[in-house]
């Protein structure tokens, strides 16, 4: 059952979107998600609005799979929607005695969801349009810069590909403890809450004891094919932007001061 | 001086408790002299405990000795400046196929070797390309290791290491993990590349049945070379290996048995094409 856990959401798919430079993808992200909260008007939803559907139309991706990653953010969401309804001073719509619903609040309410959805849908896009080392890959370009500021990048960027890499094995391991653990009598699904969590602990204790040998092995592994860190080390697939990730960056430009020009002048 | 060379090589692990005080010296490996040649096939053979993989780390000076010498490409493991240089002179494969594999595709795993050294992108695919195929694994180069067998996976992590264009392969157990047929594969695949590719290959292992294409064996116990020779020569002696903990493969067990019943065989018997000659004679 532990198997149909599914890490890293990408659906491979043969789009523009899948083919664009990594970096591409992670600036244009985080250049939405900031243009969002530039505007506090129509146009400049509508803006965002047609830009999101154009991408998701670009990405090939089906719709609901971008659906899927609302639900985990649902109660953020509701907490937000609510607060917002009846925190917000202004003229009063329903009188509830202790709370007050007003038509600012109302119309603050909506636009943050909207916000916070399209926020979701946005990074979504790029999860599921890039393979999780492209990913890894691109972060660790983009943030090449804080290199300078003595942050390790290349050794969060190669931690975090290995991880990706040994989820599935670690994940294929606690099914195997559990089974032999259930074979000899623990019981891991009835109990209360504190139980259950006690009853978790014979399979932890193995779990990170397997976890850190591996991880001693790997690194054995890796000085033995003479891995030295970052430095004098080459890519075999470097990233290199082409011309669909200048035109993307144009059309992202062209966006974002579209958003810029409404927010200013509406 | 041949590729791979110890003298009076010794090692040492010591335990220590919280404070720092000694608590246990054992000897691993204790006085090893080794002279192997380029383009040799060695084989060493030992139950567990024998000494024989702390040996095996020395060649790829994941270990340096505690005293004595081992060179490798006549570089000598124990200085540090050198210890990039032996590493691509002596590839390591080692036991267990999922904790030597770092890349999440086929591919991108035996690129890892070459991009350490700093090989050129162009030249890692040319390389990739290579040494699956010499592995013969090159139909799966976009698969994800995880989905492939343990001899598949041990084949792709000896690509890895024929990758760095190694002129010698230390393999230590690599088949301890695997079922008789990923045994079948990864040991034809270990001799293709030593009589092909004519890459050193020092095979450690406890299957009599792999030492059988070497061109020579050695036997350590405790720490010590016991046993040196030809793999006919090693297995003519069965008493001897049966007292290190060593079986001899069931073909040369069942020759020696009927030696000893009076059936007129000669010593030394590997394959069951020979013992079937020599019965029929």
């Amino acid at each position: 059952m532990i198997r149909d856990i599914t890490l890293g959401q990408y659906y491979p798919a043969d789009s523009v979107l899948h083919k664009l430079d990594p970096r591409t993808k992670l600036i244009g992200t985080v250049a939405f998600i900031v243009s969002l909260f530039l505007f506090k008007n129509w146009p400049g939803y509508a803006a965002a609005t047609a830009f999101l559907a154009a991408v998701i139309v670009l990405s090939r991706v089906p719709f609901r799979y971008m659906i899927k990653g609302l639900k985990a953010i649902i109660i953020l969401l509701l907490i937000t929607v609510i607060f917002n309804m009846f925190i917000v001073p202004g003229e009063v719509l329903w009188d509830f005695g202790l709370v007050k619903v007003t038509r600012e609040g109302l119309s603050q309410a909506g636009f943050m969801a909207v916000r916070l959805i399209y926020l979701i849908i946005g990074s979504s896009i790029m999860t599921l349009t890039t393979t999780p080392n492209d990913l890894t890959d691109g972060l660790e370009r983009v943030l090449g810069p804080l290199k300078l500021l003595r942050v390790p990048v290349h050794e969060i960027a190669m931690m975090m590909s290995i991880a990706l890499r040994f989820i599935p094995i670690l994940l294929e391991e606690t099914d195997k403890i559990m089974k032999a653990q259930m074979a000899r009598g623990a019981d891991f699904e009835n109990g209360n809450l504190i139980q259950r969590a006690r009853n978790m602990v014979p399979l932890l204790v193995p779990l990170f004891i397997s976890a850190f040998r591996r991880a001693s092995d790997l690194a054995m592994a890796m000085e033995a094919r003479c891995y030295r860190g970052g430095e004098g080390r080459t890519k075999m697939k470097p990233l290199l932007y082409e011309k669909r990730d200048y035109l993307a960056y144009a059309l992202l430009i062209g966006y974002l001061v579209l958003v810029w020009l409404i927010a200013r002048h509406f | 001086m041949g590729i791979i060379k110890a003298a009076q090589l010794v090692h040492e692990y010591i335990r220590k408790d919280d404070e720092g005080q000694v608590e246990e010296v054992k000897r691993a490996v204790d006085g090893v002299d080794l002279d192997v040649r380029k383009g040799e096939f060695i084989a060493i053979l030992g139950h567990n405990g024998s000494g024989k993989s702390t040996l095996a780390k020395h060649i790829n000076a994941i270990l340096t000795p505690t005293s004595g010498t081992m060179w490798v490409g006549g570089r000598d493991t124990g200085k540090e400046e050198e210890v990039w240089n032996i590493r691509q002179t002596a590839g390591m494969v080692f036991q267990n196929p999922d904790n030597q594999i770092i890349g999440s595709v086929v591919e991108e795993d035996v690129g890892f070797g070459p991009e350490n050294l700093g090989v050129p992108s162009l030249e890692i695919w040319d390389r990739v390309q290579e040494s699956l195929q010499a592995v013969g694994m090159l139909e799966y180069r976009h698969h994800s290791p995880n989905k492939l067998s343990g001899g598949q996976k041990q084949r792709v992590a000896i690509a890895g290491v024929v990758a760095m264009h190694p002129e010698c392969i230390v393999l230590d157990e690599p088949t301890a993990m695997l079922d008789p047929n990923g045994r079948r594969e990864v040991i034809r695949t270990v001799r293709a590349l030593n009589q092909v590719e004519e890459v050193t290959v020092i095979l450690i292992t406890h299957y009599m049945e792999e030492v059988v294409y070497a061109d020579k064996v050695i036997v350590m116990d405790d720490g010590k070379i016991v046993m040196q020779g030809t793999p006919r020569e090693i297995f003519s002696r069965v008493d001897e290996l049966k007292s290190y903990c060593l079986d001899v493969p069931q073909v040369t067990l069942l020759a020696h048995e009927l030696k000893c019943r009076g059936v007129e065989l000669s010593d030394g018997i590997l394959t069951i094409d020979e013992l079937v000659n020599e019965l029929c004679r």
